[in-house]
């Protein structure tokens, strides 16, 4: 079963552009917007538990996953973005500090690159979103869904402490669900834009981009990129921690974003 | 009755035990295992043996294409189907089919079909497929807009056929602001389309709202009557009665002149591990968004190994007993046919006569047999039991076609 905290956070569903985006909320202080990988958000975690420890942490589900509704019309993650843009300011938040895992990382250097003045820190852990110069972003169209969350983590027990060891059938319908999505905008190119690294130098917030040395999702060369790209960025490499750093070193990617806020 | 003869064209000269090792062979098996050489000589074998076909009175002949599969070495069905076109005379040539999401360009498919009609002077019958989900992984093309694809092509091809250009078609997932090819179907007004299909029933209800027949291939007959159940529904909320015109079935058969030779070659269908398809690969055969949202249960089981295949799986033994796969002489083969025949009803059927390691000279010699003994009988049991093909019943070649009541009579090729 997924392990969650449910008593710290407020469950509710946001609707924008038409469509209805579940939204966990916990915490108080400055505005964290946490966005999930393409397996989805399974829950309130100990990462985002931690964060609300200092910041009012908003971990949404992406459209289309998860609880959220799927919008039949979105056909790519530049969209996402928009929507997510959207919401922010729907929520009346002014600044916020923005936090991407994986799949999430991309969203988050999109909305970085479209509102440079809006964010006060953008933390990318392990994004996708730009091609990598060398290697490859793993294929999931050829794995299984277990396969590959799995592959995730270099640490299997953190991932049975989530997921469990034999993941439920109803979350690898929501794996399912959430992979149709991944497919629906960013099949082709593969989980990367050819646009992005060129408006990369637009971003204006400062930036630190993480990376697991067992990542076996995405290439270091794509951490790599986005350091060199976005003018104020510095790369951190956890070493022995797989593509989900926010669930196999929770504290410890927390307190890393705790100091890139406080610099 | 309309009776094809059908292979998948095999390409079997391959290293088996690599295969086995491998596991499934469909979509990452390595080429470096073709040998071209070989696929040489079986392409030109296939083709030999079509020519044979007609010689022998078969009706039409059936074609179809995958990809990245020793299974079936057909990359592209309107390549043996222009060949044919130029060198047979008699024969229908159905393509079972053009898998339309595959496409990045229907026009150009519009085009290709128009040729090969022209050429064979009207003997086209243009069936279209969703193509399996290896063949999206295989050609790059996303699963989860397969259905809006395969629908939004076909209504693309047929304006084509249909509607004087130039015009412009802008659609979700295609967009041409020209559209005016300077080839058009010689069949008015335009070449039967034949939907094939197994599993799905969204399928079945499209097929049946358009009045295209629905080729069974090779389902149980308990699963085929369900079929007929799901497409007369549906025939009947948009206004017409199905008969044996709208119902095709493939049957794999193989006959020779002992009962003996017959079994050990039709145990050549069991050839890639045990499916006609090669051993289907849980995720890559069922990528997400390819299958219909009712199913995603039955199909995430499957891909992790905790349900078996939703398709199903059976032994030869057990596909012989229940007549998924028929062998034997003429003689023993009639009768079950005729339980088949009876049961179903189909106007259309499909023989798959060989598969795996056949040899040229007993396919030729099942394609004889097919031909000229189990054939005549099919038809006298067609016409005592009134399973007449959509020719033989002068049928619509859609619903749409029966409200320019003009242009329908001259459908009938």
């Amino acid at each position: 079963m997924t392990e969650t905290m449910a008593s710290t956070c407020t469950d509710e569903f946001v609707s924008v552009a038409g469509e209805r985006l579940h939204l966990r909320r916990g915490g108080s202080g400055a505005p964290v917007l946490v966005l999930p990988h393409d397996i989805g958000n399974p829950g309130w975690l100990p990462f985002h538990q931690r964060l609300a420890e200092r910041f009012e942490v908003l971990a949404p589900s992406h459209p289309g996953c998860d609880q959220s509704s799927r919008p039949d019309w979105m056909r790519s993650v530049r969209d996402v973005a928009v929507m997510y843009q959207s919401l922010v300011s729907s929520l009346g938040i002014e600044r916020a500090v923005l936090v991407g895992l994986g799949f999430g990382g991309w969203i988050a250097a999109e909305m970085a690159t479209m509102a440079p003045g809006y964010f006060d820190g953008l933390v990318l852990v392990g994004p996708m979103g730009v091609k990598p110069a060398e290697g490859e972003i793993l294929d999931q169209a050829l794995v299984n869904y277990i396969e590959y969350a799995r592959a995730g983590f270099h640490d299997q027990s953190a991932f049975e402490q989530i997921y469990g060891a034999e993941p439920s059938t109803d979350q690898l319908e929501t794996w399912d669900r959430n992979r149709e999505m991944t497919f629906r905008i960013a099949w082709k190119p593969y989980l990367y834009s050819q646009t992005l690294p060129h408006l990369l130098g637009g971003v204006r917030a400062r930036t630190l981009v993480v990376w697991g040395s067992e990542d076996r999702i995405v290439p270091r060369s794509c951490a790599e990129r986005y350091v060199q790209a976005i003018p104020h960025a510095r790369l951190e490499v956890i070493e022995g921690c797989g593509h989900c750093v926010d669930m196999e070193r929770p504290a410890e990617l927390a307190g890393l974003i705790e100091e890139l806020v406080a610099s | 009755m309309h009776l094809m003869y059908f292979t998948e064209q095999p390409m079997s000269a391959y290293p088996a035990d690599e295969g086995q090792a491998f596991g499934n062979t469909a979509l990452m098996f390595s080429n470096r295992h073709f040998d071209p050489v070989e696929g040489s000589r079986l392409y030109n074998e296939r083709l030999d043996e079509y020519l044979y076909a007609e010689e022998m009175g078969i009706d039409g002949i059936m074609l179809n294409e995958h990809h990245n599969a020793p299974f079936c070495m057909q990359a592209k069905a309107n390549i043996f189907a222009a060949i044919l076109a130029g060198m047979t005379k008699r024969v229908k040539i159905v393509l079972l089919g053009n898998p339309l999401p595959l496409a990045e360009n229907p026009v150009r498919l519009a085009e290709e079909l128009a040729m090969i009609d022209m050429i064979s002077k009207g003997r086209l019958v243009s069936g279209f497929v969703r193509g399996g989900g290896q063949e999206q992984l295989a050609t790059g093309v996303n699963p989860a807009f397969n259905r809006e694809r395969f629908e939004e092509a076909h209504d693309l091809i047929v304006k084509t056929w249909t509607q004087p250009g130039p015009f412009r078609w802008e659609g979700t997932h295609y967009q041409h602001r020209v559209v005016n090819p300077w080839a058009l179907p010689l069949q008015q007004p335009h070449p039967r389309i034949w939907i094939p299909g197994v599993l799905s029933t969204e399928t079945i209800i499209w097929a049946a709202e358009h009045r295209y027949p629905y080729i069974a291939l090779n389902t149980s007959i308990e699963a085929t009557m369900r079929i007929w159940k799901t497409y007369d529904e549906a025939a009947e909320q948009v206004g017409y009665a199905p008969g044996p015109e709208n119902r095709g079935y493939l049957q794999r058969i193989f006959v020779a002149e002992s009962d003996e030779q017959a079994l050990e070659n039709a145990r050549q269908f069991m050839w890639m591990q045990g499916e006609f398809t090669g051993l289907a690969h849980p995720v890559w055969s069922s990528p997400s968004g390819y299958f219909s949202p009712e199913r995603r249960r039955a199909f995430v089981e499957f891909a992790v190994g905790r349900a078996i295949s939703p398709r199903g799986r059976q032994s030869f033994e057990e596909q012989i007993d229940n007549m998924q796969i028929i062998a034997g002489t003429p003689t023993t083969v009639i009768p079950k046919l005729r339980r088949i025949l009876e049961a179903t009803r189909p106007g259309i059927m499909a023989l798959w006569g060989s598969d795996g390691n056949v040899s040229h000279e007993d396919t030729k010699t099942c394609i004889r047999l097919l031909g000229q003994e189990v054939m005549p009988a099919m038809r006298e049991i067609g016409q005592e039991l009134g399973l007449n093909s959509p020719f033989e019943a002068d049928a619509p070649v859609s619903l749409d076609a029966t409200r320019e009541p003009a242009a329908a009579g001259a459908a009938a090729g």
